[in-house]
């Protein structure tokens, strides 16, 4: 026992933890206060009048009342976003290549997931089930999800990526557009021939939607509950454990050693004995099981999927790899919360800061704008070292 | 090189002739085609394919009185993949076809704006069953119809019920299609002419995380939260309010009448303020064909009727009617399109399952019914059993 | 054995006058076909076919182009004027072809993938739709309730002036973007130019406040057309009639005007194409897409060049989406969506990225199996499905079959085996570029 525990590397497990600390806490004290600036100067200026008008409150008060539940929502998005960047940042860290059918993958496993679940439902277990069950069953439907989506990532490695290995860069890119394009097809096909819909909804059973009160903060005609749902605790949670195991593989096991080693260079690393083709399945299976994971925590949080669940999401979720530095695990974790974050301020509080004229349905533009800005001025990301591009 | 170039072309052309040659098409006596256009593919094809689903059942059910006078009716299903360059092409493809007498179509009003241009221009009658776009009618094209209402109706009919209520401030929603911002925006505008005091007015394309839009809606706690759109994101967005401890009622349009619905919303949708809808498609209690139609749908599908599907029962039964009524008067003959045309305009009070319909001069049902109806059950399979609270017959404007 | 028949003939058929008879008969046989059975799609597709017969044949450079422009600006507009839909088909054929051809550019050409192409279409359309119609007068009403009865900011015939205004502002858009995004590497620009290509179609769906300048997701219409000269349609009548077989009205003149149109644009482009392609820039592109390093070690200026290929593919784009406003009369933002971007780019990688014989095949096939040949499938498993037949022999009643398994319904599936057999197996098209095929007979030998 003594052993085991002396051969685990507990700084590979403090450290992410560290930084999930260090980054939850940046990324929302950065934006709180930008929030908060901007409300105090808007808040002489008709912008403010025009809230008192509507609200009955000053637009520092909204600000303020309204701060915390909205760092809440950002944390939980983020997350979401960060474990599915982390099947991103695997594969580019590997093979640099963008693996566009990602997205896809990670629908696969929330359906994977769900349909289990709508399986059990249907006999009656669910409805019944304690709250130690209700919480095994989720558990089963996440596993579900896992093997369901890194089989198919390892498949589709296979079969469109691998004859591909050598060309030029943009071949598999086009590759994986198109087994993005045909998966969304093929789910909603196969969704479709047995009920002829093809979006499913998450059964309703556990304590999920309940929901942890803080505390109540009276604001002008309305009082706001401040609380966080308990999905988005199991959420979170998830994804943390999630992002310190793939840190764990790959910082301090032979196999993520291997995996490094094929990062570094593929050649030198079959010279020494490493087999590359099963270190790059490898890699794709993990991303997989990570977006297969997250797919079903996504349908969890959010109810309802469709085929074309994963599109968003995983524009995002990569965009918040680029944004941390693709290939950089840490950065991943990093992206997501900050993309999280941003895009959770901007539609919460866009519509009131600019009255209306702007509002909630410009964040997922703030995403790509964000995007752009980073590679103009700091390509390699935020958390990147910068790197010549292997011809 | 050049061999692979002229075997690749020689096998083309081959085949090409041998099939052009197979292809000549069997001699038909009289067959008539009714069309349908609607998205079979892509994100609004659940609605789209039940559009179709319930002009087939229609046709299956209804065509008896054509067989009879010795016509073969067959459905022409098309996909518009809600995009205005395929449903451009395919109203050319069906104009073209002359057995086409009939065009139930489309889902999305982008779509059926331009596409009916070319009905119009070869006097095919059209009938719509989805789209509330004002511009769909107020062209006043003879072969322009439609069953359902007008979105400057139907939002007014929101606001004047939520009035009834005693509301006094509202946060409006839309989904940011053609559909949604119509009714949201004549909701507002009614809302702010009734002296409601509207909080907020925003649109969105979010399916799943509605957090960052809550967080306004709910510091406003306002007396309603009026959506303009569909149920798969109006019931996720009436969850996410209630678990954000908004306790007031919820208003939405006919695009919410689905039992998806409760399956997503479950009892949040029953707490609080509870849940309204306002619609032009009545309840099974006000009209009994709407219930035998949704075990019939059910029992051919085998699958919950989608909104929309009913209209697109009662545009299909209206196109057969109108038919019928012309190949009478044309001594039991293959009318022509022109008369099929104006024997829709003639119906009067045909009695369909979502309603009766006369038409008026520009093509919008005379007097359409609208219900507003609170949602009674969390179970999704108790839906149909919902209440009405409110029925208006309003004339539509011209 | 079988080849050596096949070299056979094909060494007769390159001789002499067989390939002229041969193009001849190939237009006589399709032009007969469609006349005899104007619904045929096949009779259709041996028609437009005889364009590529012209193609491969070794025959003397003048007599191909008067044949092709016999089809192209005679048979087929009359053919098309009979059977509105085959014009219909054609046109967006040439639509499509001027956007591959535009595409081309960009990724044959320079070799940079770009995502979001519909983003330069969509500026075009909205440049026309905006001060092509009511538009200007509604900015200050909410989309849906402005009056109808509002006054044309322009009158129609300004189309012509904005056809080339459309050139100028899509160009436009393409170096503003081009300039940030051009300095990143390959595959980021793919994803970036998705993010913008969604960035427009955003915009388009939201700029309906604070001033109503897109009319958000209710699209604008109506948008002018140009002026039909009087007379056209009567003089048409009065001609062709025993040709076309029914009265042809305005609409019919009008599709015809628009399928013109879009063909002088494609000629413009394929000369402007050709031009550059045998240039200095053009070399450059190639350069960079080849090698990137050894192009900056050349001298080449690689912003420059790369913002050079986006600028030209925006501004054909841009001219086809001022087009389009015109001939639909409506625009709205479900016409620029990722999917649209998608194609075209399937129209590219089909038919050979780099070469212009290639791309417009690649967009005739795409559209042709969108429009004709999906649809046409999907309408005769419908014609099985409400018949009694049952397939033989294991006794499968066609009624059973379930529509979801309607072809047109899996367009995206389509686009996706496209995509990943081509790049698997045929990377370089179906009609490989010169440059690449002379690659390609190197290795060969």
């Amino acid at each position: 026992m003594n052993r085991l525990l002396r051969s685990i590397n507990v700084t590979e497990l403090l450290r992410p933890l560290g930084h999930v600390l260090a980054f939850s806490c940046g990324s929302a004290a950065l934006m709180s206060l930008i929030a908060v600036s901007l409300a105090l100067v808007l808040d002489r200026t008709v912008v403010g009048a025009d809230l008192l008008d509507r609200y009955n409150v000053t637009l520092f008060t909204y600000t303020m009342v309204n701060l915390p539940q909205v760092v809440i929502d950002g944390l939980t998005i983020g997350f979401v976003y960060a474990a599915i960047a982390l099947g991103y940042t695997m594969v580019y860290g590997v093979l640099e290549f963008i693996n566009f059918a990602h997205s896809e993958i990670f629908a696969v496993g929330a359906f994977v997931g769900v349909e289990l679940l709508i399986a059990l439902d249907a006999t009656g277990i669910l409805a019944g089930a304690s709250l130690v069950m209700a919480y095994a069953y989720l558990i089963l439907a996440i596993l579900f999800g896992m093997i369901a989506a890194g089989a198919l990532a390892v498949t589709v490695e296979r079969v469109a990526y691998r004859p591909l290995r050598g060309a030029s860069r943009l071949v598999p890119l086009i590759s994986a557009i198109g087994v993005s394009f045909l998966l969304q097809d093929i789910i909603r096909l196969v969704e479709s021939l047995t009920t002829g819909q093809f979006n499913r909804i998450m059964p309703t059973f556990g304590n999920f939607d309940g929901r942890i009160i803080f505390g109540k903060l009276a604001m002008g005609n309305s009082t706001i509950t401040l609380g966080i749902a308990i999905k988005s605790i199991i959420v979170i949670v998830a994804a943390v454990v999630m992002l310190v195991g793939l840190n764990y593989l790959v910082n301090a096991t032979r196999i993520g050693k291997a995996i490094r080693a094929v990062a570094q260079d593929r050649k030198t690393a079959s010279l020494m004995g490493i087999n590359v083709n099963k270190i790059i399945s490898l890699t794709f299976l993990v991303g997989g099981l990570l977006g297969g994971a997250a797919g079903v925590l996504y349908a969890l949080k959010f109810t309802r999927i469709d085929p074309f669940v994963g599109f968003f999401p995983g524009l995002k979720a990569f965009t918040a790899a680029v944004l941390g530095g693709i290939g950089n695990m840490t950065g991943a974790l990093l992206g997501g919360l900050v993309i999280g974050m941003l895009e959770t301020f901007a539609g919460s509080y866009m519509g009131v800061f600019t009255m209306g004229a702007l509002g909630s349905e410009y964040k997922d533009i703030f995403a790509f704008s964000i995007l752009i800005l980073v590679l103009i001025f700091r390509p390699q990301g935020l958390m990147g070292k910068h790197v010549v591009q292997k011809a | 090189m050049a061999k692979f170039r002229f075997s690749f072309y020689a096998t083309m052309l081959a085949t090409g002739l041998a099939l052009a040659v197979c292809g000549s098409a069997a001699a038909s006596e009289k067959v008539i085609k009714i069309a349908t256009q609607s998205p079979l593919s892509g994100d609004q094809s659940a609605v789209g394919v039940d559009i179709k689903r319930g002009a087939e059942l229609a046709l299956e059910q209804l065509a008896g009185p054509l067989t009879e006078m010795g016509f073969k009716v067959d459905l022409a299903p098309y996909d518009d993949q809600a995009n205005p360059d395929s449903g451009v092409a395919n109203a050319k493809r069906i104009v073209s076809d002359p057995q086409v007498l009939a065009i139930v179509g489309h889902y999305n009003s982008g779509v059926q704006i331009p596409s009916s241009e070319v009905y119009h221009t070869s006097g095919l009658a059209n009938i719509s069953p989805a789209n509330t776009n004002p511009k769909v009618t107020t062209r006043g094209y003879l072969e322009v119809n439609r069953i359902v209402g007008r979105d400057d109706v139907q939002g007014v009919v929101g606001a004047d019920f939520a009035v009834s209520k005693g509301v006094k401030t509202a946060f409006i929603v839309h989904d940011k299609t053609a559909y949604g911002q119509g009714i949201a925006e004549f909701f507002r505008k009614r809302a702010e002419e009734i002296g409601i005091k509207v909080l907020g007015f925003e649109g969105t394309e979010e399916k799943a995380n509605f957090d960052a839009l809550l967080s306004p809606v709910v510091a406003g706690n306002p007396d309603v939260v009026y959506f303009g759109g569909m149920a798969f994101q109006a019931a996720v967005l009436f969850k996410q309010a209630r678990e954000r401890g908004y306790e007031g009622m919820f208003l939405s349009d006919d695009g919410f009448d689905s039992s998806d619905a409760a399956k997503i919303g479950g009892k949040t949708l029953i707490a609080g303020g509870g849940t309204f809808y306002s619609t032009v498609s009545g309840p099974a209690s006000v009209y009994p064909g709407t219930a035998k139609f949704i075990a019939d749908f059910k029992a051919k599908f085998n699958a919950d009727p989608q909104p929309f599907a009913a209209q697109g029962y009662d545009s299909m039964a209206i196109s057969l009617k109108a038919i019928e009524e012309a190949a009478r008067a044309n001594n039991g003959e293959i009318p022509s399109r022109e008369a099929v045309t104006k024997a829709v305009r003639a119906l009067k009070e045909f009695q369909g399952i979502t309603g009766t319909f006369t038409f008026n001069e520009i093509g919008d049902p005379e007097k359409a019914q609208y219900f507003v109806i609170q949602v009674k059950s969390a179970d999704p399979n108790e839906w149909s059993s919902n209440e009405v609270v409110k029925t208006l017959d309003i004339a539509p404007p011209k | 054995m079988v080849s050596s028949h096949f070299e056979d003939l094909l060494s007769r058929f390159s001789r002499g006058p067989w390939p002229y008879l041969l193009v001849l008969a190939h237009i006589a046989a399709g032009t007969q076909l469609v006349y005899t059975q104007p619904r045929s799609i096949l009779a259709f597709l041996v028609l437009v076919s005889s364009f590529l017969t012209l193609y491969f044949v070794r025959a003397d450079l003048r007599f191909k182009f008067f044949a092709g422009a016999l089809l192209a600006v005679v048979i087929i507009p009359l053919i098309g004027v009979r059977n509105i839909f085959y014009l219909e088909v054609i046109f967006q054929i040439a639509v499509f072809a001027a956007l591959a051809l535009g595409l081309n550019i960009v990724v044959g050409f320079a070799g940079l993938l770009d995502l979001g192409y519909v983003a330069f279409y969509a500026v075009g359309a909205y440049l026309w739709a905006f001060f092509g119609s009511q538009q200007f007068y509604a900015m200050y009403y909410a989309p849906g309730t402005q009056p109808s009865d509002l006054p044309f900011l322009l009158p129609g015939d300004a189309f012509y002036m904005f056809m080339l205004l459309g050139v100028v502002v899509a160009a436009f858009t393409g170096i503003i973007l081009g300039l940030p995004v051009l300095r990143v590497r390959g595959d980021y620009l793919a994803i970036v130019t998705l993010g913008f290509g969604e960035v427009i179609r955003v915009l388009a769906n939201n700029l309906d406040k604070p001033l109503n300048l897109t009319n958000g997701p209710q699209g604008i219409t109506p948008i002018q057309r140009p002026t039909m000269p009087e007379g056209v349609v009567e003089f048409v009548n009065s001609t062709l009639q025993p040709l076309i077989g029914h009265r042809v009205t305005v609409a019919d003149m009008y599709n015809l005007l628009f399928y013109l149109l879009a063909l002088v644009v494609i000629v413009v482009i394929i000369f402007v194409t050709r031009r550059l392609d045998d240039s200095k820039l053009g070399r450059a592109w190639t350069a960079v897409r080849e090698d990137e390093t050894a192009a900056i070690a050349q001298g080449i200026p690689l912003v420059k060049t790369k913002l050079a290929a986006f600028a030209v593919g925006a501004s054909f784009a841009g001219v086809m989406g001022v087009l389009l406003a015109a001939s639909r009369t409506f625009i709205s933002p479900e016409s620029f969506s990722f999917m649209q971007s998608i194609g075209v780019l399937v129209m590219v990688i089909l038919g050979g990225s780099g070469s212009i014989p290639g791309v417009i095949l690649g967009a005739a096939t795409i559209t042709i199996l969108n429009l004709q040949v999906l649809q046409g499938f999907s309408l005769y498993l419908t014609e099985l499905r409400q018949s009694d037949a049952i397939i033989p022999i294991i006794n499968f009643a066609w009624k059973d079959l379930s529509t979801q398994l309607d072809p047109a319904k899996y367009q995206k599936m389509l686009f996706g085996i496209i995509l990943i057999v081509m790049m698997i197996f045929r990377p370089e098209g179906m009609i490989p570029a010169t440059r690449r095929r002379r690659k390609i007979d190197q290795e060969e030998n």
